[in-house]
């Protein structure tokens, strides 16, 4: 059994040092996550909206990659938490990407930082620089190309849990281009390891990668079988350059073929969940009525990801704790 | 320098000699073997019992970074690995910098051989013009002023007018292509094999079929212009197929595979180990068993290294940024020594793939221990181990995937044309 970062991601007592993928972890740590997350979610309810667990500590946001809302909610979440916090978007134009990653993360533990949260567009970003940094400092991963976007699993399985608290009952659907997805991987692996009944991947095979069944999941290239009799929806956002590299025809089929409707959703449970990452793309992933639409808990995952932010970071300066 | 071997185990797979005897060495040439020359009086004795005696290695391929790459590795520092690791006879690939597509680039190699005269450095000039795949390189002149055939390295060839017409030019003058089948358009962004690894992984993935289509093409050209081809680096089982019938079907090819393909699967990338980054990618555990059988029976005519030392920093950022190639001259004979202790091949079957198969390819005299053949010989402690490590690497480039292994087949003197190029006894 593979397990890239199992070992790398915790330390000598078993607990949460490093968050690079939700590959390999445990059970334990999952629901502890989620546990956590739980207890902040209120935070964000009350007028005074911090708790001092973080005070002292500094993170940085070191962003590679574009994003607003992975980054404005690691921010939010450090900030509730009391933490310093930096966030740093480095262009990567005009410099040799290794180069850049590994001395702007160097400089940057030079100036104490205890947490990075890093955003990087090659797979295995995230584990190569939690292997170079110094003992104190930790890393969380807010995305390393096609391969892990662990925090975002977790809020929805947080989400999920909310709604589903029974894992062991669900069937649930992730539709659209998984082989560049670095969502849908991290997703089927807490899943499988929070014990789903059935996990589908829903897409043309140009967008499913090949073996995805031995990471334990069915695949179905017609949308209507793939939905019959889901609880839950997960709909992957589509990039306009898979239009370009030969993938699929336009964006207009791939609507017509695997675009949730309201009359596709209604092949699913009768109470089923819509849920996608974000950004939406209207009209071409997903029916601007079924965004909108009263089982899509699209608005929900967005707060929840601030309270599992939260909590991944209050697990991990705790650990934090434990070594100095 | 006049030389006596005394009482090795003298493995010949050219004549099939597998016996204890002696080897007498005198201007560079081997000139008797077990039977001793009417008075010989040597200037040296070398104790080869309980060693084995086998002739020089012959490496198909090994990068040695000069010219233009200085920062990783340059002709000096690999030659010396080279010795140390019983290889005698080299063949670098065109892709340096400046490209080997001008006789002034294989004079400055020469140099620089000449200088450290530790290895024989047989430098492949390039196919086609800067190795760009539009015009044709010089290859005629290339081959006369000292290259030994001609590649485009491992850049594909996307226009197959432009191979065909290369391919035929070759032939025209008698020079053999050496060929890496790939895909430019199959390969795309892809830096490991595709497969439930890189799935896994989210890594951007190669198909076998960027090798078998490229391969497939290829053997058809050949069909048409005629060319002598040697297939390098072959990764997966399918082209083994391809190379199988190509060669019953009484095409002039050859093929080799890398050492690493021999022993490593997609799942070392596993935890993105960057030294197990390598173009072809290695491929999944049927395919590396598929190459040891070709290895066996040879369909698969010699192993060479594929050495590509890099520079620390070539290795130090995430997976598909790094470059890739790993650091292997020092690893391939003690890695087929490993396959033979594990039943995969002989010992005989092991040496001939490192010497005179690739020899007869290469049309030399060398990696055969006959009377008059050049004294290119390894002289091999098949017992004593030792682990590979960043000290024990030789070569400029420490990229080795095998770090932190034990390896068996310690070479205690290395002897090109009679000299002693390497001792560590």
């Amino acid at each position: 059994m593979l397990n890239p970062g199992g070992n790398i991601q915790l330390d000598g007592e078993g607990r949460l040092r490093h968050f690079l993928t939700t590959d390999g972890l445990d059970r334990r740590i999952l629901i502890e996550i989620l546990d956590h997350a739980e207890s902040f979610a209120v935070v964000g309810d009350r007028p005074v909206k911090k708790v001092p667990l973080l005070r002292g500590k500094t993170i940085v946001n070191l962003f590679f990659e574009a994003s607003t809302r992975t980054r404005t909610t690691f921010e939010i979440a450090a900030k509730r938490l009391s933490a310093d916090v930096q966030s740093l978007s480095v262009n990567l134009s005009s410099t040799t990407k290794g180069e850049s990653l590994r001395d702007t993360l160097q400089t940057m533990e030079a100036m104490h930082c205890d947490m990075f949260v890093i955003r990087h567009s090659g797979s295995g970003a995230a584990h190569f620089i939690a292997r170079l940094v110094a003992p104190h400092v930790s890393i969380i991963n807010g995305g390393d190309g096609r391969n892990a976007h662990p925090t975002q699993a977790l809020l929805d399985m947080f989400t999920i849990r909310q709604h589903k608290p029974d894992f062991a009952a669900l069937r649930v659907a992730i539709v659209g281009d998984i082989t560049h997805s670095r969502v849908a991987r991290s997703d089927i692996y807490a899943l499988n390891t929070l014990g789903v009944r059935e996990i589908r991947v829903v897409g043309p095979k140009t967008l499913i990668p090949a073996g995805i069944e031995s990471l334990g999941v069915k695949v179905y290239t017609e949308m209507e079988s793939g939905l019959r009799g889901v609880d839950v929806i997960i709909m992957l956002r589509l990039q306009r350059e898979r239009m370009r590299s030969a993938l699929l025809p336009s964006e207009q089929e791939y609507f017509r073929c695997y675009g949730l409707t309201e009359e596709r959703l209604r092949l699913a449970r009768e109470d089923v969940m819509v849920m996608h990452p974000g950004p939406i793309n209207r009209g071409i992933e997903i029916d601007s009525r079924v965004a909108d639409g009263e089982r899509s808990v699209i608005l929900q995952q967005v707060s929840n990801g601030i309270a599992i932010r939260m909590a991944v970071m209050a697990l991990i300066a705790g650990a934090g704790r434990g070594r100095a | 320098m006049r030389i006596h071997i005394a009482k090795g185990r003298l493995l010949d797979p050219a004549s099939g000699l597998d016996a204890t005897g002696d080897l007498w060495i005198a201007e560079g040439r081997i000139l008797a073997v077990r039977t001793p020359p009417p008075g010989f009086t040597p200037d040296l004795v070398i104790d080869a019992s309980e060693r084995l005696v086998c002739p020089g290695f012959i490496d198909l391929c090994a990068r040695f970074r000069e010219p233009g790459f200085r920062h990783k590795a340059t002709i000096a520092s690999e030659s010396g690995a080279a010795a140390g690791a019983g290889i005698t006879t080299v063949c670098c690939p065109p892709d340096t910098n400046p490209v080997i597509d001008s006789p002034a680039v294989v004079e400055l190699i020469h140099q620089r051989a000449e200088q450290s005269r530790k290895v024989r450095l047989l430098p492949i000039g390039a196919l086609t013009h800067g190795l760009a795949g539009e015009r044709l390189a010089e290859m005629y002149s290339l081959v006369q002023s000292g290259c030994v055939g001609v590649s485009n390295g491992s850049r594909p060839i996307r226009n197959t007018e432009v191979l065909r017409r290369a391919f035929e030019y070759a032939e025209s003058h008698g020079i053999r292509v050496f060929f890496c089948p790939e895909n430019a358009d199959l390969r795309n962004d892809g830096v490991m094999h595709e497969g439930a690894v890189s799935t896994r992984l989210g890594l951007p993935a190669i198909p076998e079929a960027a090798e078998t289509v490229a391969l497939a093409e290829a053997i058809l050209l050949i069909e048409l212009t005629g060319a002598r081809v040697h297939f390098g680096r072959i990764s997966s089982a399918r082209s083994l197929a391809l190379i199988a019938e190509a060669k019953r079907s009484g095409l002039p090819v050859t093929a080799d595979t890398g050492i690493c393909h021999l022993h490593l699967t997609d799942a070392d990338v596993n935890d993105y180990n960057a030294n197990c980054h390598l173009i072809p990618p290695l491929r999944d555990a049927r395919d590396r068993e598929a190459l040891r059988r070709a290895v066996a029976e040879g369909v698969l005519d010699a192993v060479c290294s594929d050495h590509q030392p890099h520079d620390a920093d070539a290795k130090m950022a995430p997976f598909g940024e790094t470059e890739s190639g790993a650091s292997t001259l020092e690893t391939l004979f003690p890695l087929l020594l490993d396959l033979v202790d594990q039943g995969a091949l002989d010992l005989r079957t092991a040496i001939a793939r490192l010497t005179i198969r690739p020899a007869e390819i290469l049309g030399l005299p060398a990696g055969r221990l006959a009377a008059g053949a050049p004294a290119d010989v390894a002289i091999i402690d098949l017992r004593r181990e030792w682990t590979l490590t960043e000290v024990t690497i030789r070569s400029a480039g420490k990229n080795s995937p095998f770090l932190g292994r034990r390896l068996k087949g310690w070479i205690d003197h290395t002897l090109l044309e009679g000299r002693t190029v390497h001792t560590l006894v």
